[in-house]
């Protein structure tokens, strides 16, 4: 007997609205189909009206969890295409945010993690931490979401040796915290017991279906753009990419501390060997006609922005792909073969969006046709109790 | 009699619902963070809620897209009187950068009437906190 439950578009658990329907056999899924287009506002369309500076602050407004991804995508591209140079200085500010970025999209996303396998006071605790480098970022920036730092040649704002200090100093008490989950997650067999085994994504699926980032890194796969082709100030930086072999949701949980770990570290040697200088230069109005990629590596993994220019102070083409729509198809291979009650936390593994809080799963009965509307809390419970009823992996250790 | 305690009651415990209508997530993300430990709006007995059977306000962020505009009527109808909307953020204000987009209706009080606007390009989760007490205070 199979039945068929559509996900979404209302509030959908995923970054970008997407509607998924699943045929499910009992508890267990047997396939997944996606729709995407939901909360489609035409921004794409919308950058060809504005100027190349406007855009800055439109491609930024894409996402604002990695609002900075996208903005540093963009200009890494549009400084490319005027041919400028930005300062040294300005690319260590800019890309120490890029870092204090990842910083807080990870640790929401560990608290999303928690809150997802049921445990709500890791949430409370890693958003509790976000607040230090949302402060930081504040203190930086002026505002603690879309930090508006770059600009065509550089960034906005510099830093003076007091914010230098209290960035180092918030970096401590974040490498503290950090390093205290790493020991919930060696002291906790319930959490790891629930990560465990959950949306298991091969090394070569992973590979065939082009997952990136996270979850590709979790899938054993060496991927980051900022080593593989280093952008700006990322050769000169010395850091690891963190992998995991375990190709599952405790995997990705790894490799999101390991990575904070070594943004920490990424951050502290920017600030330590930040050079002297200007931190812009000034950039032309206009474009030659040409076009353009630029790759970045967003906390979620690899961001793509297309850009073509006709000369004019307008781009004629702004294309942008996002890393979570290189990773459904991904999350399609995951859900396959999982429980019902896992699309939370499979969902959530992916580090799509967080707070569409109402977010619900229809039921549909194919026998009788009978819809049954689910809410996400209901599901959560309904893992619980699950979970509750079987026994803990024993064998699932956290791999330190 | 009665009356008295309803109001009492809805005053001292309003229930939100987040609803999301094509916001770029910031907002939403500041709607998250005004629940946890540093603003923590549960002390003042904010309760997020998952369904709007349940909910007093509606905490809506977003420039509303065509897509999603149906459903927001029925979100709101769904809720039950008396109902309070606040829309948070410059999207739910009128469009922010979206205004324009061939397919953003630019601002929540478009679509739904809005009881209480908080401004900022994310509003902060102190300024959200701010609109649904000052909301409140009027009730
Ligand atoms: S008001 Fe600004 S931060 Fe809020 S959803 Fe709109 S663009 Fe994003």
């Amino acid at each position: 007997m199979k039945f068929n439950i559509p996900i979404g578009p209302q509030h959908p658990a995923l970054k970008e609205p997407i509607s998924l329907r699943m045929t499910v056999e009992g508890e267990v899924i047997r396939d997944a189909d996606l729709r995407l287009g939901y909360n489609h506002r035409g921004m794409e369309k919308l950058a060809e009206e504005k100027n190349w500076t406007q855009n800055i602050y439109l491609v930024e407004r894409i996402c604002g969890i990695c609002s900075h991804s996208h903005a540093t995508c963009y200009v890494q591209g549009v400084e490319k295409l005027m041919e400028i140079e930005p300062p040294k200085r300005g690319l260590y500010i800019r890309y120490l945010v890029s870092e204090l970025e990842r910083v807080h999209s990870h640790l929401l996303w560990l608290g999303v993690a928690g809150h997802e396998a049921g445990f709500d006071s890791f949430f409370m605790y890693t958003w509790r931490d976000r607040e230090v480098v949302m402060d930081l970022l504040e203190m930086i920036s002026g505002n603690r979401v879309h930090y508006a730092m770059n600009t065509l040649g550089g960034v906005r704002r510099d830093l003076d040796e007091i914010q230098i200090k209290k960035i180092l100093d918030g970096l401590v008490v974040l490498r503290q915290r950090t390093e205290y989950y790493f020991k919930i997650g060696a002291s906790e067999p319930t959490f790891v017991g629930r990560l465990a085994g959950v949306g298991y994504l091969s090394k070569e699926k992973a590979i065939a279906l082009c997952a990136c980032g996270p979850t590709a890194r979790a899938s054993g796969i060496t991927a980051d753009v900022r080593k593989d082709d280093p952008q700006a100030v990322y050769d000169e930086v010395p850091f690891d990419v963190c992998t995991a072999d375990s190709c599952d949701v405790l995997g990705r949980t790894v490799v999101r501390i390991k990575e904070l770990m070594e943004s920490y570290k990424i951050c502290e040697f920017l600030l330590r060997n930040l050079p002297a200088g200007d931190i812009a230069v000034k950039a032309p109005k206009k474009a030659k006609p040409n076009e353009v990629v630029s790759r970045y590596e967003a906390p979620r993994g690899e961001n793509i922005h297309y850009i073509r220019s006709n000369g004019t102070e307008r781009p004629e083409r702004l294309k942008v792909r996002a890393p979570t729509l290189a990773n459904y198809p991904a999350t399609i291979e995951m859900l396959k073969n999982g429980f019902i009650a896992d699309i939370p936390l499979i969902f959530a593994a992916i580090d799509p969006c967080i707070c569409c809080a109402e977010r619900t799963v229809e039921l549909v009965n194919a026998r009788s046709g009978e819809e049954t509307v689910v809410r996400f809390g209901d599901l959560r419970k309904l893992a619980g109790e699950r979970f509750a009823k079987s026994p803990v992996k024993r064998n699932a250790v956290w791999p330190f | 009699m009665l009356n008295r305690l309803v109001r009492w009651a809805r005053k001292k415990s309003p229930w939100i619902l987040h609803l999301n209508s094509g916001a770029c997530n910031a907002c939403d993300i500041e709607v998250v963070a005004a629940l946890t430990p540093r603003f923590d709006v549960e002390r003042l007995g904010v309760l997020l809620k998952a369904t709007p059977r349940h909910a007093d306000v509606i905490v809506a962020t977003g420039p509303v897209t065509r897509q999603i505009k149906d459903r927001i009527i029925r979100i709101y109808e769904q809720t039950p009187d008396p109902k309070f909307v606040v829309a948070v953020g410059a999207c739910a204000m009128s469009g922010c950068v979206y205004r324009g987009a061939y397919n953003s209706l630019g601002g929540l009080d478009q679509v739904i009437p809005v009881t209480a606007y908080v401004p900022g390009c994310p509003a902060r989760p102190d300024a959200i906190l701010d609109g649904i007490v000052k909301l409140l205070g009027t009730l």
